[in-house]
């Protein structure tokens, strides 16, 4: 498992890639989801103040 | 009867009804195909004759500056069929394409660097590829500062759209960058005319992590796209029944 984890010496260079790469595709989950549900709420929001002034 | 499809592709409550269904669809396929993907490419794939394991950052290096490259030319096609058919899906796709496709930018140039710094014993260099990558993130900052900079979001459309056509001409300067000039960047090994130079067992993870990405991004973008759509669409009576039907769903 070190052996593994020493990635023959290049372990500084190799895991901060993998590492960056993992926290920016679980970022662009969460920033597309999180755009969704805004983008959602203020549609219902307009809704309802639609329906409000007829 | 041929652009039936492309009408129908091209009307919002369609493309939200279709990217509601489809986005899940994606999504755990990308997650198995990069798991799978990892596996050959971390565990199973022998170490390089000349760059031993730090060879392996191909794995994660090369699916993003394929999707830093794919998702400009997604953007720069929609912002065209926007402009021309002045179609706001097209549009919403084009808008949803930007953030994705700076972020994996970004990430290609900090891996691509990670990679340098053992390779060429420097973390940058003025290179042709990495300097035309580095604009390809110009580019897209250029694109969503723009965008932000208008208030109208048809006029910014619009002029974001001219950019993105402009700027597609990077997309091949980047990719022959590296046989028209001389570079320290390697050649194409996957994505060139005739076979690839890679053996099957360094290859095949390869493809499996540019193909999970790729559907990665599919169902990123069908998510985002539903986003732009329900801004762009202020009034629509549409948005009433779509928001009724994806109420109780993943809201």
């Amino acid at each position: 498992m070190l052996k593994f984890m020493a990635m023959g010496g290049y372990a500084r260079y190799l895991w901060p890639c993998y590492a960056l790469t993992a926290a920016v595709v679980g970022l662009n989950i969460h920033w597309a989801r999180r755009s969704l549900r805004a983008a959602q709420a203020e549609a219902r929001r307009r809704l309802a103040g639609l329906k409000v002034a007829s | 009867m041929a652009w039936v499809w492309f009408h129908r592709f091209g009307s919002p409550p369609h493309f939200y009804r279709l990217a509601t269904r489809l986005a899940p669809w994606f999504g755990w396929p990308a997650a198995a195909l990069c798991l799978a993907g990892l596996i050959g490419g971390l565990g199973l794939a022998p170490p390089d004759y000349q760059q031993g394991d730090g060879f392996r950052i191909i794995y994660v290096h090369a699916p993003v500056a394929w999707l830093s490259l794919m998702i400009y030319v997604v953007m720069a096609s929609s912002a065209a069929v926007g402009l021309i058919w002045r179609m706001t899906v097209a549009y919403a796709v084009a808008a949803s394409c930007a953030p994705i496709g700076a972020s994996f930018t970004a990430v290609a140039l900090a891996t691509g660097m990670l990679w340098g710094r053992p390779m060429w014993g420097t973390y940058w260099v003025w290179d042709p590829r990495l300097t035309s990558e580095l604009l390809l993130l110009f580019l897209y900052l250029g694109y969503m500062g723009l965008r932000n900079a208008i208030d109208d979001i048809g006029r910014a459309d619009r002029a974001s759209a001219v950019l993105a056509i402009v700027g597609v001409v990077n997309v091949p300067i980047i990719h022959y960058s590296v046989t028209w000039w001389n570079s320290l960047h390697q050649a194409p090994s996957v994505l060139k005319l005739g076979r690839p130079t890679m053996p099957a067992a360094m290859l095949i993870p390869l493809l499996l992590m540019l193909a999970g990405f790729t559907v990665y991004f599919v169902a990123l973008l069908l998510t985002r796209a539903r986003g732009e759509l329900l801004r762009r669409e202020r009034n629509a009576h549409w948005i009433a029944k779509a928001l009724g039907a994806t109420a109780t769903g993943e809201g």
